[in-house]
């Protein structure tokens, strides 16, 4: 093949692609040889870790779980009404996710010492409390499954939710036996997103719910922990575990169609 | 008997439709004609309640259903794109409207399996709308809009989806249907073949202003 200049500008384009990725394999592969898989597996299965990793998986899924209840009416609204200042509610939604992380922490951690927190906090306690861990990956967390569900309702004609209407649907059946079932791919998409992004959510975590040890300490801050008493390995073997988790969720999402 | 009086339609300053007043008698065939563009299809939403209009008001059988709900006109329509739900096989979505209505489920069986048979679907009864042909997804998204025992129905484009040989056996299907289920038909069509075989009363729209070109 002659390597014109299309050509040549494609190589181009592919070498840079291929530099960031080989980047990346270095990143992980150093990481991976820190240490032997059978120092990992001794690291995951002490009682601190382990119970890290249950609080991890049942908080995550807490929190993906409500950010889906909240993101599917959300979404469905932003993709399907036009009304005034709906480019200014649009970019407030996405405010969770353009805030550093510490500050988000630092939000909920002042918003529960006010009157109207410290009612809440009445029925139930959210400072430096398992549920504080779920509140703080849900507010993140929340933003990015709105982002997908908007995407999936923009992405589905509204014509048979028309056609529903029609025949009998109220605009609350249309959603429920028309809109959803069509959207399921990428409810499991806003699921995955979700729960990633929990997984990973370590700032407002630590301020919010705080690193106790078998109470509020998920995957992230064991990694956090265990680097600041220097035992590099079980750091290295908890984010492995966490990369080895993301990839299984990456390829969940992919395979809904949808992109992360 | 379906009459509108001076229904009017203005979006964004931009008048869509104006001063439309028609009478169209029940059991017709109504042919809607017009350039693209012009506000057919935003007439038929109208009609069927998608949209409000600015003004004027619409009579089904003598009664004033401007601001009723689309659910609650008894309007069967049926899309350009046909809009059949995806992930419902064809039975649940020719038993979609009964079901909602709470028809019991040997009832809503029978009333499906007729249209079905009317329609030539029978067979396709368990699958999915991916699973079908464009004349096939027609003859489904007509059975459902029938189930829901319209007294009036509006059609958009249905025929431009299928090719010439099959465009025919459409035409007498509709035909068949409209004489059967004794309904008033209001359909737009960019095919004046189309309107001619098909039409006992011919409309034209032009500039959001609607003629009456001929009387059924």
């Amino acid at each position: 093949m002659r390597l014109n200049r299309s050509n040549l500008c494609w190589l181009v384009l592919a070498l840079i692609t291929a530099a960031y990725l080989l980047f990346w394999a270095l990143l992980l592969g150093a990481t991976a040889s820190y240490s032997t898989p059978e120092s990992w597996l001794k690291v995951l299965m002490s009682p601190e870790i382990r119970h890290a990793t249950w609080l991890s998986l049942v908080t995550c899924s807490l929190a993906a779980g409500f950010a889906l209840l909240l993101a599917v009416p959300v979404g469905y609204l932003m993709s399907r009404r036009e009304f005034r200042g709906k480019s200014w509610l649009d970019a407030a939604l996405d405010i969770p996710i353009i805030l550093p992380p510490l500050v988000v922490g630092l939000c909920l951690l002042i918003f529960f010492q006010t009157r109207i927190g410290k009612l809440i906090e009445l029925a139930i306690p959210f400072t430096y409390q398992v549920s504080g861990v779920v509140l703080a990956q849900f507010v993140v967390a929340a933003a990015f499954a709105i982002r997908t569900m908007r995407g999936t309702f923009q992405h589905l004609s509204a014509r048979p939710e028309d056609v529903a209407l029609t025949l009998g649907c109220t605009r609350f059946q249309a959603l429920w036996h028309v809109a959803l079932p069509a959207a399921r791919r990428g409810m499991v998409a806003a699921f995955c997103i979700a729960w990633a992004r929990s997984l990973g959510e370590f700032g407002p975590i630590l301020v919010f719910a705080g690193a106790t040890r078998m109470k509020t300490e998920v995957l992230p801050t064991t990694v956090w922990l265990e680097l600041s008493v220097g035992n590099l390995e079980a750091a290295v073997a908890v984010s492995l575990f966490m990369v080895l988790l993301a990839v299984l969720v990456l390829v969940v999402v992919r395979a809904t169609g949808e992109k992360v | 008997m379906i009459q509108l009086e001076q229904l009017t339609w203005k979006v964004a300053g931009r008048t869509i439709l104006e001063d439309v007043t028609v009478a169209i008698p029940a059991n017709t065939y109504a042919v809607l004609m017009g350039s693209t563009g012009c506000g057919k299809t935003t007439l038929l939403e109208i009609l069927c309640g998608l949209r409000h209009p600015t003004s004027g008001r619409m009579l089904l059988d003598g009664v004033d259903v401007t601001h009723l709900e689309p659910r609650e006109r008894g309007i069967g329509y049926v899309p350009q794109d046909l809009a059949l739900f995806p992930g419902l096989r064809v039975r649940e979505q020719i038993g979609f409207a009964p079901k909602l209505r709470g028809v019991p489920p040997e009832e809503l069986n029978q009333r499906v399996d007729r249209l079905a048979e009317q329609f030539g679907i029978t067979p396709l009864l368990n699958r999915l709308p991916d699973m079908l042909s464009g004349g096939e997804k027609q003859r489904v998204a007509l059975a459902r809009a029938l189930a829901a025992q319209p007294k009036l129905l509006l059609l958009d484009e249905p025929l431009s989806a299928l090719d010439e040989s099959m465009r025919a056996e459409a035409v007498s299907l509709l035909q068949r249907v409209q004489s059967e289920h004794t309904l008033t038909v209001l359909h737009v069509t960019h095919s004046s073949s189309e309107a001619a075989m098909l039409g006992q009363m011919h409309l034209r729209m032009s500039a959001g202003r609607l003629e009456v070109e001929s009387k059924a």
